[in-house]
């Protein structure tokens, strides 16, 4: 493994930003590794929960956008119930998934299709206000190059009439819309700043 | 005219790093009254104080202010300076710049200069104000109270009656020991505790000197320093002990099964029992709670087969009043519930993941296995032990924040056991840290590494069965994964935690507690063995976590304090008290209402008023019982009540040279 | 009692059979349910992994709507029920947050109504009301009571204790089942990774499979549509994972209330699961 440098510039940015931006003091973990002991997902993860606190803390933030864990946190949320120094850590995942999604970081691995499957979900609710199912598999599947995927399933929901043709809509679309147009600007700006 | 000498100190960089020191004795030369300003490297050194005494002498000094560290610290240091020159002690002020001024205010020097100025001329202003004060004297009962018959208490009692003073000894089980008549063997050494624990306690029952309480608590303490009044209550032990002869056929006979508190739940005792076949006194109890007489009024049978006619069944608990000059507190320690909050633990349903205290019981050959290790749910013997560490302590989130201090050194401890006793098992123990400051400890820690223990670093998320196993889901940080192990036997290292009661004990006594309820010394660093009430004295686990090395050498510690404080007919007295200006008062009493040391008492007195002779009730200070804290001089509304040294014109004096 | 209804995305396809369970379950109980008109899609994890403002909107719009109705909300889907509720919460704590989101919404949410959990609503009515209910009691089955991450988590939120918690099995006891003390119980189901990431969900899936299969269960129960899809249609990759396999019935709790309460199979919709549920009407009879 490639030797990692730790005189980075502004070490204590990312640590105030996280702390900032989740609320939770960071600082406090003195590394015992509950949250990655109970983690549901640890087995598959890139970086463990425990070793990006720390890395938070060394303010090694291209290592941490660039793992795979941040998005394949499930938001379970035992690793918060369970962290002796009353750490949100699912908070904290979440803070650093935003800020990669807002650094445009590219997920990589098995952090694409998240990122993706997340990307189509959203555009299905701000077009229909509600989650068009068929349709989102569908755009995924098709995005994510693997056709077939979940056909059996897709078959069997069909057949028990679990799957819809046409998405069922909330007369308040232009509402959603509205919310979503908001939200981009604010979030705009304070990208910008 | 007062002639007031200001000496500042540096305290090397303490002080001298952040205040302009010499600036600060400049600024004080102009305040009224002072004809000598200067400051020194170290004050409180030799030299520091003969440069004062000097002073004191060539500049005929009346009163002196030290602008130094906190009074807590120093106070009688400087005082004992004055006396040396031939000055009065309490004609001393001090101005406390280090703590309240140069650390609190590192980041801005100019005007921690500015402050360290204020705080000057506040002390200058009192200082012109001081009277001499003269110490009484109150005499001294040479007879002490140890409350709390553990390793700490028993020492310390021995030591106390060892050096020729009476002890009383209330400890509220029914046997004397504490925990470590429980323990196995002993880090670091591994000398079996029962050999170094049981002889003691037999000195102490034989001992002339030392009156034994058990199954006895106090409830009651009144006095003073030196002339304490407290109440023992002895619990009924429904067995007259002048007549038993401790032959034990009741216990052999006695129908009724429990669970035993000595064997931590591993194994049973009977209704009327002893604790363990080594305990002292080595006479029975009858546990009214679970006795079928009692609670059914039918059985008796140990009264039946009581070959000496011992068992009362109508003795009642009994109220002992005892004298005594001091009081040591040896009151230990407990165990924290774990099972109340450790849920992914399994909130204690599973009968294999046990406590360290219970592993000791385990493995000790007096035990309920006879010192063979095997597991509670099948008695079979386990092949894979995990032991977790730091469970209920440093820990905010469901236990305490401190480090227990103990329980890294015992649980090497019992790692090396289970490889010693079971060959060929695994040992695998969770820990945050190795915490081994000690003699010989790191030494011991690195054996039971040798022994073949696995140390995993990480905590323990969850723990829950399988099949018959346990599996004990954790992490290893160095290695930076998930990890998970089957276990036959968990032990849990949960932390100490001041025994039951030792907060209401606290409140009785008349000490303070932290915010864990572990008794407050006087001074953290200075006077570690002493509460910060005159006349009681710490000893053990009861002040803090503490393993048996320590908790000894408190106890002897707190027993040297209580034979200094025994080593004359009577002490001086702080003259700090409250006085009441009988004149002054009209007898409401408000002050009785708000003294925590019960201090201020009704008298009547009689006085001529036009000629006729009148009785009138007014407030009087115990100046044994008070404390100097205050509270009454606020809660007289006629302004009757003063504090000695803090009169409410030196008061005023010090807010007005603060803000006008 | 009467509750403004939030079905969720998921109730009205992937899990109508809960939907209808719980309308019958709810009416038979005494519940007068109004589903909120105009409600939209709480953003689930899409939302609050992109951006919280997003996920506070979206949940504090429809809990406007239920305000507008001056009724308590119930969300049969834990994940609607976690989101609205955590949504209620962070707002509750944080004025400032609370004025940019209900600008953002354009419907500003007051904070005067409660969000409530399906097990809440029925434990609210209280065991001795659903005992009085039941016409065919659930002797024989052993139930293993699964509540997932999204009830018990995060604190603020919890409908009962995170590591061992109890009210489902209350509600199961007083239908007259049997529940199974076991070890994964708020283990959670991995469901937000199913579609993307299938082959990490389907070993986070056997896992608690496993443990309810060890515990001697014949049923799931569970109240959340995600994870039920995740326990039913995948059991059948997730069983290559387990040793001691036999089929394990995923049913929802109302579905097994609805039961003991004498609804038919097909009003509840046991015919709509993957994992054939025929061998738990056989043994209720
Ligand atoms: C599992 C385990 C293993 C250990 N192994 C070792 C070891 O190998 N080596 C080592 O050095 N240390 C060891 N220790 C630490 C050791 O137990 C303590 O250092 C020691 O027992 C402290 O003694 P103590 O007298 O202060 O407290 P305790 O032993 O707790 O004694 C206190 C006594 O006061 C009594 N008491 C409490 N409240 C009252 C009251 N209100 N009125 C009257 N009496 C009261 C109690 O009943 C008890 O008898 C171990 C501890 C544990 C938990
Ligand atoms: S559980 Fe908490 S304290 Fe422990 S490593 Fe994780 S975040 Fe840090
Ligand atoms: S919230 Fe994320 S990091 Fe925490 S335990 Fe769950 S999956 Fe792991
Ligand atoms: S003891 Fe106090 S006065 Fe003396 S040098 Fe240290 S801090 Fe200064
Ligand atoms: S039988 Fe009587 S004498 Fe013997 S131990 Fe019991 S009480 Fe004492
Ligand atoms: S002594 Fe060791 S095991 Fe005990 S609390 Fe401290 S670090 Fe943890």
């Amino acid at each position: 493994m490639a030797t990692l440098k730790l005189d980075v510039e502004n070490p204590r940015e990312l640590l105030e930003y996280v702390q900032r931006e989740s609320g939770q003091p960071v600082e406090k973990c003195y590394q015992c590794g509950k949250c990655t002991a109970g983690c549901t997902v640890a087995f598959a993860f890139d970086l463990m929960p425990h070793q990006i606190m720390h890395m938070i803390r060394l303010g090694l933030r291209e290592e941490i956008l660039r793992a795979q864990s941040i998005w394949l946190c499930t938001t379970c949320v035992i690793c918060t119930a369970r962290c002796p120094q009353n750490i949100d850590v699912a908070a904290v995942m979440e803070t650093l998934r935003i800020l990669a999604r807002r650094q445009k970081a590219l997920p990589t691995g098995k952090a694409r299709p998240v990122a993706l499957f997340n990307r189509l979900f959203l555009d299905s609710i701000r077009k229909h206000g509600r989650l068009f199912e068929l349709a989102t598999m569908v755009l995924f599947n098709l995005k994510s190059g693997h056709l077939f995927r979940e056909a059996e399933t897709g078959w069997f929901m069909w057949r028990k009439g679990k799957l819809k043709l046409t998405p069922t809509r909330p007369r308040g679309t232009e509402e959603i819309e509205r919310i979503f147009a908001r939200l981009q600007e604010v979030e705009g700006e304070e990208d910008r700043r | 005219m007062k002639r007031i000498g200001v000496f500042v100190c540096w305290c090397g960089t303490n002080i001298g790093g952040v205040v302009d020191v010499p600036q600060v004795a400049k600024a004080a030369s102009s305040f009224p009254g002072v004809v000598l300003a200067t400051d020194y490297k170290y004050m409180c050194s030799e030299p520091g104080q003969e440069l004062i005494v000097q002073a004191i002498r060539e500049h005929r000094l009346t009163r002196v202010v030290v602008a130094a560290c906190t009074p807590r610290l120093h106070e009688n240091t400087f005082r004992k300076t004055l006396e040396r020159a031939g000055l009065n002690p309490y004609l001393l002020e001090i101005a406390n710049i280090r703590e309240q001024c140069a650390w609190a205010h590192q980041k801005q020097p100019g005007r921690a200069t500015e402050k360290a100025i204020s705080l000057v001329r506040r002390a200058v202003a009192k200082a012109s104000r001081l009277e001499p004060l003269f110490a009484s004297t109150i005499p001294v009962t040479r007879k002490a109270l140890v409350i709390g018959g553990g390793i700490a208490g028993m020492q310390a009692a021995l030591d106390i009656a060892d050096a020729g003073h009476q002890v009383i000894l209330v400890e509220r089980e029914p046997t004397i020991g504490g925990k470590m008549a429980m323990l196995d063997k002993t880090f670091p050494t591994l000398d079996c505790s029962a050999c170094i624990c049981t002889p003691k306690m037999v000195a102490v029952a034989q001992h002339p000197s030392i009156t034994l309480y058990t199954y006895a608590e106090v409830e009651k303490v009144e006095g003073y320093v030196g002339n304490f009044e407290v109440t023992i209550r002895q619990k009924a032990r429904s067995v007259d002990h002048t007549k038993c002869t401790g032959c034990g056929t009741c216990w052999e006979k006695c129908p009724t099964r429990v669970p035993s508190e000595f064997e931590q739940g591993l194994g049973t005792r009977k209704a009327i029992y002893v604790s363990f076949p080594q305990a002292v006194p080595n006479k029975p109890v009858i546990d009214r709670r679970h006795c079928r007489y009692f609670a059914a009024g039918k059985c008796r049978v140990c009264e039946k087969v009581c070959p000496t006619g011992a068992i009362d069944y109508q003795q009642g608990d009994q109220l002992i009043k005892e004298k005594v000059g001091a009081i040591v507190m040896a009151t230990g320690y407990d165990l924290f519930e774990w099972e109340k909050v450790y849920g992914e633990y399994g909130y204690g349903r599973y009968p294999n993941v046990i406590t360290s205290l219970q592993f000791e019981r385990l493995i000790n050959a007096s035990g309920p296995t006879g010192g063979k290790i095997l597991r509670p749910s099948d008695g079979k013997e386990p092949q894979s032990v995990v032991f977790v560490k730091c469970v209920g302590s440093r820990d905010p989130a469901k236990g305490k924040e401190y480090c227990s201090r103990i329980c890294c050194m015992y649980t090497a401890k019992h790692a090396h056991q289970v490889l010693e006793k079971l060959p060929g098992a695994r040992v695998y123990v969770f820990y945050m840290d190795v915490r081994t400051a000690g003699k010989a400890y790191e030494e011991f820690y690195l054996r039971t590494l040798q022994d073949g223990a696995h140390y995993i670093r990480g905590r323990v998320s969850k723990i829950y069965p399988e099949g018959d196993r346990l599996i004990v889901r954790g992490v290893d940080t160095l290695l930076g994964r998930q990890v998970e192990v089957g276990a036959d036997l968990v032990v849990l290292a949960t932390a100490v935690v001041p025994s039951r009661g030792a907060a209401e004990l606290a409140r009785l006594v008349g000490i303070s507690c932290d915010q864990n309820d572990f008794y407050t010394e006087a001074h953290p660093k200075l006077r570690p063995v002493e509460a910060n009430t005159a006349g009681i004295f710490l000893a053990g686990a009861c002040q803090g976590p503490k393993d048996i090395p320590d908790t000894v050498a408190q106890a002897s510690a707190a027993a040297a304090k209580v034979c200094a404080l025994f080593s004359r007919e009577e002490m001086a007295a702080e003259p700090t008290v409250a006085q009441v200006n009988q004149f002054l008062c009209y007898g409401c009493l408000e002050c009785q209402k708000v003294c925590p040391y019960r201090a201020i008492e009704p008298v009547t007195v009689s006085e001529n008023a036009a000629g006729k002779k009148i009785e009138r009730t007014v407030a009087s200070v115990n100046s044994g019982l008070c404390q100097g804290c205050g509270a009454c001089t606020v809660a007289c509304k006629p302004g009757a009540i003063n504090l000695k040294g803090f009169s409410n014109e030196q008061v005023l004096a010090e807010v007005d040279a603060l803000c006008l | 009692m009467r509750l403004a209804y939030y079905p969720g995305c998921s109730l009205e396809t992937s899990a109508r059979e809960y939907n209808h369970s719980v309308q019958l379950v709810g009416r038979l109980m005494g519940v007068e349910f109004h589903e909120i008109p105009d409600w939209s899609c709480c953003g689930a994890s899409a939302g609050h992994t992109t951006s919280r403002l997003l996920a506070l909107a979206l949940a504090a719009r429809n809990l406007a709507l239920a305000e507008e109705m001056g009724l308590d909300v119930v969300a049969p889907c834990a994940a609607c029920y976690q989101r609205l509720a955590l949504a209620r919460h962070e707002l509750a704590a944080n004025p400032s947050l609370w004025e940019r989101v209900n600008g953002i919404t354009g419907r500003p949410f007051n904070g005067t109504i409660r969000v409530k959990s399906i097990v809440e609503m029925l434990l609210s009515a209280g065991t001795e009301k659903i005992k009085s209910l039941v016409v065919r009691p659930l002797r024989g089955l052993k139930v293993a009571a699964y509540y997932g991450c999204l009830l018990v988590r995060p604190r603020a939120i919890q409908i009962d204790d995170a590591e061992n918690p109890q009210v489902m099995e209350k509600i199961l006891r007083a239908a007259g089942a049997e529940v199974v003390d076991w070890t994964h119980k708020t283990e959670c189901c991995g469901a937000s990774l199913a579609v993307s990431n299938e082959e990490v969900a389907i070993p986070i899936i056997s896992r608690i499979l496993k443990a309810a299969l060890a515990a001697g269960a014949n049923c799931i129960a569970c109240a959340c549509p995600l994870c039920h899809f995740n326990l039913d249609i995948r059991q059948a990759k997730a069983k290559r994972f387990l040793a001691n396999y036999r089929p394990l019935p995923v049913l929802y709790l109302t579905q097994l209330l609805g039961l003991a309460m004498g609804q038919g199979e097909r009003e509840l919709g046991l015919e709509a699961h993957f994992v054939e549920t025929r061998s738990i009407l056989k043994m209720v009879g």
